[in-house]
């Protein structure tokens, strides 16, 4: 199954290629959100495009969060939140009954804000995913396990102890073991909630630079505080505030000469 | 592996785009003598032509280093780099602008024989370039030694500019009808003046980008 799920994806982007164009990978159209009677999300709309880093930030409260849980559904555990509008992920709603929340979570992998293995060996957080899609065979897991490890730019510090608990690792470590773990099931697009922000600066630039490499092969949608890190590291920013997107453009735009005098002020400390 | 592998090679290319505007005001600046000694006007409009690019390519590093600091957060010797980068490239696109005035007045000279000997004004002009040459190749190599060595040459120049500007004067006295083409020699005896002391400017920054600290090499 791996392995023909990779090769369309390979076929897609080089068909792109040829045309010029950056695929689209979520379309969000008109979305709105409420928890409650809170209106949490207003009117979104918001294109998110294939290899690209695209980061939404702004201050607490402003939605970003909401927005990217809603991406892979994970909205839904929380009780009444109602939404309209529509995400269309590869063409399709995800808000589909049709559409199995398995299915897309296969294709759309997250990195939470704290690092969170599993209290299991390192091999094990790795191989875990694959094992619950059926893989047994010994030679493939390991085969998966060096390759996620390796794609996560680990494998060297952990190679020789794959088979102690991760809970032994660092917090960056453990972060960079989470988003190999999320490799392993081969995503789409890998959404991250403020990753770096329970990271040493050190570990912080490893990940942000993991980040940059991931995007050949993967599009990552990252939400962050910390909005120097958008700037460095990320292709398109959206600057959300109170629920609504000010603005959503180039990020060399964004913060060097934004078009919206909010955005100007956030970004420049003048509120939030 | 360093950490911050995409911003260092942002700081490479911000170097290289300094390496390009920085040979490119070298021929201007080598031509525009050249067009002067032989009073080639097709030299001279050769230098003129290359002035928009070189002036493309400061526009250029200028955005580039801004985004690099809006975007990276540098800081100490990184900082530096750019800052540098951006006062070194103004530099540089003023002794173009400078090559430009130097082809505008050979031009204005035109077919006249000279009423001076200008070998002094060759001379500065040789002086100039070399002071611009050897000042980015102390930036290129953070070579403080250099760069004090193209601070030492600015002497020469000032020298050699105060007796032209003596004899052009002299001149005046004696034949009141090369009036105009002494007032052109003059200017170009300026703007060599001016080169050598952008050229100077150049070496400080490297004292700055190396040391972290300012120095007045001008006096």
């Amino acid at each position: 199954m791996e392995l023909t799920v990779t090769k369309e994806r390979t076929e897609r982007k080089k068909m792109n290629e040829v045309k010029g164009e950056k695929a689209v990978v979520y379309r969000t159209k008109n979305l709105n959100l409420w928890y409650g009677e809170h209106h949490a999300l207003k009117n979104i709309d918001l294109d998110i495009y294939e290899n690209e880093v695209t980061a939404i930030i702004g201050p607490s409260g402003c939605g970003k969060s909401t927005y990217i849980k809603t991406l892979n559904r994970m909205i839904e555990l929380v009780p009444n939140v109602r939404t309209s509008g529509e995400i269309m992920y590869r063409g399709r709603n995800i808000f589909d009954k049709s559409y199995r929340v398995e299915e897309l979570r296969t294709q759309v992998g997250m990195v939470f804000q704290k690092p969170n293995p599993f209290p299991k060996s390192i091999y094990d957080n790795i191989a875990y995913g694959p094992r619950i899609h059926g893989i047994r065979d010994k030679k493939i897991l390991d085969e998966i396990v060096e390759r996620s490890l390796r794609g996560a730019a680990i494998w060297d510090e952990v190679k020789d102890r794959l088979h102690e608990n991760a809970y032994g690792l660092s917090g960056g470590q453990q972060q960079r073991l989470c988003i190999a773990r999320c490799l392993a099931i081969e995503p789409d697009v890998i959404l991250m909630d403020e990753p770096t922000s329970a990271l040493d600066p050190i570990s912080t630039l490893k990940v942000e630079e993991l980040v940059q490499e991931l995007k050949k092969n993967y599009s990552i949608i990252i939400v962050t505080h910390n909005m120097q890190q958008a700037a460095r590291i990320s292709d398109k920013t959206a600057f959300f505030l109170n629920g609504e997107v000010i603005e959503y453009t180039d990020t060399d735009k964004l913060f060097s000469n934004p078009s919206d005098k909010r955005t100007e002020d956030y970004i420049t400390g003048r509120f939030g | 592996m360093s950490v911050r592998e995409k911003f260092h090679y942002d700081l490479k290319t911000l170097r290289q785009k300094l390496i390009e505007i920085g040979s490119l005001t070298e021929i201007a600046l080598g031509k525009s003598i050249d067009a002067l000694q032989t009073k080639n006007v097709d030299r001279a409009l050769e230098v003129i032509d290359s002035d928009s690019k070189i002036d493309l390519l400061d526009e250029e590093i200028n955005d580039f280093a801004i985004l690099l600091i809006a975007k990276q957060q540098p800081v100490a010797i990184d900082l530096r780099r750019i800052i540098v980068a951006i006062k070194i490239s103004t530099d540089v696109e003023r002794i173009a602008d400078f090559a430009v005035n130097i082809a505008k007045s050979t031009i204005r000279i035109g077919e006249q024989p000279f009423v001076v000997p200008i070998d002094k004004i060759v001379r500065m002009h040789q002086i100039a370039l070399e002071m611009l040459s050897l000042g980015l190749k102390a930036y290129y190599e953070e070579d403080v030694v250099l760069a004090k060595k193209v601070a030492d040459m600015d002497d020469e120049v000032d020298q050699l500019y105060g007796q032209t500007i003596k004899e052009l004067l002299q001149t005046t006295q004696t034949n009141s009808e090369a009036i105009s083409q002494i007032t052109q020699l003059s200017f170009i005896s300026r703007y060599i003046e001016r080169v050598a002391d952008h050229a100077t400017n150049i070496a400080e920054s490297v004292f700055y980008l190396v040391k972290g600290r300012h120095y007045d090499l001008n006096d």
